[in-house]
């Protein structure tokens, strides 16, 4: 009986609702659901993660050790911690200026052309769908010493201006990527190189966003291509600009698949040379089973990141005048 | 109605007993993916079954770059394997983590098992406990390229240090500043830091650790020679360079398939891919020694096959595991192991009387067990990182070589300290 009257009540409670509220009901519940796997997914391991990294590490949770800030004081003064966390920042150095000044301009010049334009960005996109693994593998052969095309070329290069009696415009094989100090730049140049489609495409979505009255009415009053680009094109790409700029800071600051394949038998190496905060993080953890250490290392790469992205949109976005 | 009730009570416990009883028991096994080790591992899976119909194993596998990984995040979470597979060199991290538990008293004698297996078999023991066991064991030999060497004029492989330089000197080839053939496949990864840190001390003088694992002993003038003498064939007699072929196994794939490099230094569980790939007269030797008579030594190797606490949970699963464990281990096994994936067997009856002796592939391997030793590690990826770091930094750098190998010796001990603590 008094089920009935209950289900009654129910009825009489949702039909006081208006049709908009229960439509945004059911909004909140769709995005429940992305929101409880995202808390799931990323949130709670992040937080168990900073958990992890006070304590030592065993199967048996029983078993660890409360350490408190013993790892992160570890932390600082391991050379190799040190190393990972330089070369991640000269990765983001290097990348994310180059990327984008070459994604800009590869994208005017796309914007310009006419024809074959649809083939052009497919060219310039397929590295991006690549599998890093297979691209690294690929510069890893090409960038070889011994075997490596670019060092053929270097080779016949130096060998035709010798010939014509240019010998200082020959340039000697390099060593790449079994190279100290050449295998970082060796290795941003790859990521740069497959990265690049992607920032192309940003870009000439931001670039047909402009409305071309604007270029029409500047030209009218008699501007040069130069201002155009400065004062119309630069300040009206200037959201693309940060979202491209955010986008690939995070993903050399995490940079990862491209360090482990390149160099398969000596991963970051030689001598640390490729090494990044991710890939220590992860031999740490999987090549030495020290789960506490290792999660200290993603707590700081975690913090790094959010500094690095506050500070980009804080000073990026700022208020253009045009 | 009550007595209705406590019949049928008792009626359907009896019957989930038998049931339980009657329901075989599953245990996982995990090892990293080869394929003929799956091969394997499947035919004993097949025999065990057949001899205990109440077990069911069921064989899992994870490429090699990703099975530390697996292991690190599975059993965690109370998944993954009863019985595993752990390359010995990683018992030390694994144990500290709790990812193996010692084999029970009550099934493994420990006193039996010191006598049965190789003596290298007890660097899967902490504190005088078995954590696993071998099903097969490796030793390293030198593969070497027989046409090549026959077309340089040599009709036997090296056997001192000197003619192994001299050798791979004359087949050595560069065109430019470019080396199209090399005589040595140097591979520091690879295992050369095995070859170092246990070979080549040895045959100086001097063995790498002392006994209870405390103290770097290769930080001597005997070590340090050995080293500069390791580095002096990259730097002085250019016998090859490091990452000639790009590539993990890059020396091995050189040697096989691109035949451009004569010579290389490797374990026998290589043999399965020489015989598959190469298609020149292909030969094995004992690693050269300093000079005739001088002192031989060799690094030994193996898997072993351990209990994670998965299979402590119950009695039934602990007893299947063992019995499982204890089965791959048997003699008919390893003979099965032995033709099936080409590694040695790890008993010592089976290798004293082993016709393989004078076979000549295995031979060289089977009679350097005689003389290998399983380096004792307490972080086999931190020791081989100092080990590959002091070469590169020679090699590579110019490094002074005492300075590099002071280096490393410092850390290696650094390493020591901390996991004696």
């Amino acid at each position: 009986m008094s089920t009935a009257l209950d289900r009654e009540r129910r009825r009489h409670r949702r039909s006081r609702l208006s049709l908009g509220q229960r439509e945004l009901i059911w909004a909140y519940v769709f995005l429940a659901v992305p929101l409880v796997f995202f808390l799931g997914i990323r949130i709670w391991p992040a937080l168990q993660s900073f958990q992890l990294s006070l304590f030592t590490w065993h199967v048996d949770p029983a078993q660890r050790e409360y350490i408190g800030f013993d790892y992160y004081r570890e932390l600082l003064s391991e050379s190799r911690f040190h190393r990972a966390l330089l070369n991640t920042l000269l990765y983001t150095v290097i990348i994310v200026p180059v990327q984008l000044a070459l994604g800009l301009a590869i994208a005017l010049l796309l914007q310009s052309v006419d024809r074959f334009r649809p083939f052009f960005r497919a060219v310039y996109f397929s590295p991006y769908m690549t599998p890093a693994a297979a691209v690294a593998w690929v510069w890893g052969w090409m960038y070889s010493v011994n075997f490596g095309i670019i060092n053929t070329f270097l080779i016949e290069w130096s060998i035709f201006w010798e010939n014509l009696g240019l010998p200082w415009l020959a340039i000697p094989p390099q060593p790449f990527l079994t190279d100290p100090s050449q295998a970082l730049p060796s290795v941003a140049a790859v990521v740069i190189w497959q990265h690049l489609g992607f920032q192309v495409v940003i870009f000439l979505a931001g670039l047909q966003g402009i409305p071309r009255t604007f270029y029409e009415a500047a030209r009218i009053d008699g501007a040069g291509a130069w201002a155009l680009f400065r004062h119309i094109t630069l300040p009206l790409l200037n959201p693309v600009m940060v979202f491209s700029i955010v986008i690939s800071s995070i993903a050399s600051l995490q940079l990862f698949d491209q360090v482990v394949n390149i160099n398969f038998t000596n991963q970051g190496g030689p001598l640390d040379s490729t090494l990044t905060i991710a890939l220590y993080m992860y031999q740490e953890a999987f090549g030495r089973f020290r789960m506490g250490y290792a999660a200290a290392v993603t707590v700081v790469l975690f913090l790094l990141i959010l500094v690095v992205t506050v500070v980009q949109l804080r000073l990026a976005s700022r208020k253009v005048e045009y | 109605m009550i007595q209705f009730l406590r019949s049928l009570l008792a009626t359907a416990a009896l019957l989930v007993m038998a049931a339980a009883f009657a329901q075989p028991v599953e245990i996982v096994y995990w090892q990293y993916d080869y394929a003929t080790r799956i091969d394997a591992m499947d035919q004993l899976i097949e025999r065990f079954e057949a001899e205990n119909p109440d077990i069911t194993v069921r064989q899992e596998t994870f490429p090699y770059d990703a099975y530390q990984q697996q292991v690190a995040a599975s059993l965690p979470a109370g998944q993954g394997p009863d019985v595993i597979q752990l390359f010995y060199g990683w018992l030390p991290t694994w144990q500290r983590a709790g990812y193996v538990e010692p084999l029970p008293e009550q099934y493994f004698d420990t006193a039996e098992l010191d006598e049965v297996f190789v003596p290298m078999a007890q660097a899967g023991k902490i504190n005088g406990q078995y954590y696993g066991l071998p099903t097969a064991v490796r030793s390293l030999a030198l593969f070497y390229n027989a046409d090549m060497l026959r077309e340089a004029g040599y009709e036997e492989p090296p056997a001192t240090w000197d003619e192994f330089i001299e050798i791979a000197k004359a087949l050595t080839e560069k065109r430019g500043p470019r080396f199209t053939r090399v005589g040595y496949g140097f591979a520091p990864t690879g295992q050369d830091h095995h070859l170092v840190r246990e070979v080549l001390t040895r045959q100086f003088g001097t063995p790498p650790y002392n006994e209870d694992l405390t103290e770097v002993l290769y930080d001597s003038p005997e070590g340090l020679a050995a080293f500069e003498f390791y580095t002096s064939w990259a730097t002085e007699h250019e016998i090859g360079v490091t990452s000639f072929v790009p590539g993990t196994d890059g020396y091995r794939n050189g040697f096989i398939q691109l035949e451009n490099i004569a010579m290389i230094i490797d374990g026998s569980f290589a043999i399965g891919s020489v015989e598959n790939g190469a298609q020149f007269d292909w030969r094995v030797a004992e690693l050269p020694v300093l000079e005739e008579g001088g002192v031989k030594a060799n690094f030994g190797s193996y898997w072993m096959n351990g209990l994670t606490p998965n299979a402590f949970e119950d009695e039934r699963t602990l007893e299947a595991a063992a019995k499982f464990l204890d089965f791959v281990t048997q003699p008919e096994s390893m003979e099965l192991w032995l033709e099936v994936v080409g590694e040695l067997p790890a008993r010592q009856a089976m290798v004293d009387d082993s016709e393989l002796a004078s076979d000549p592939v295995y031979g060289p391997f089977i009679r350097s067990l005689a003389y290998a030793t399983a380096t004792r590690f307490v972080d086999e990826t931190a020791q081989r990182d100092l080990m590959v770091r002091a070469m590169d930094r020679v090699i590579l750098e110019g490094v002074d070589p005492a300075v590099a190998w002071e280096e490393a010796a410092q850390a290696d001990q650094a390493l020591l300290d901390q996991f004696s603590r």
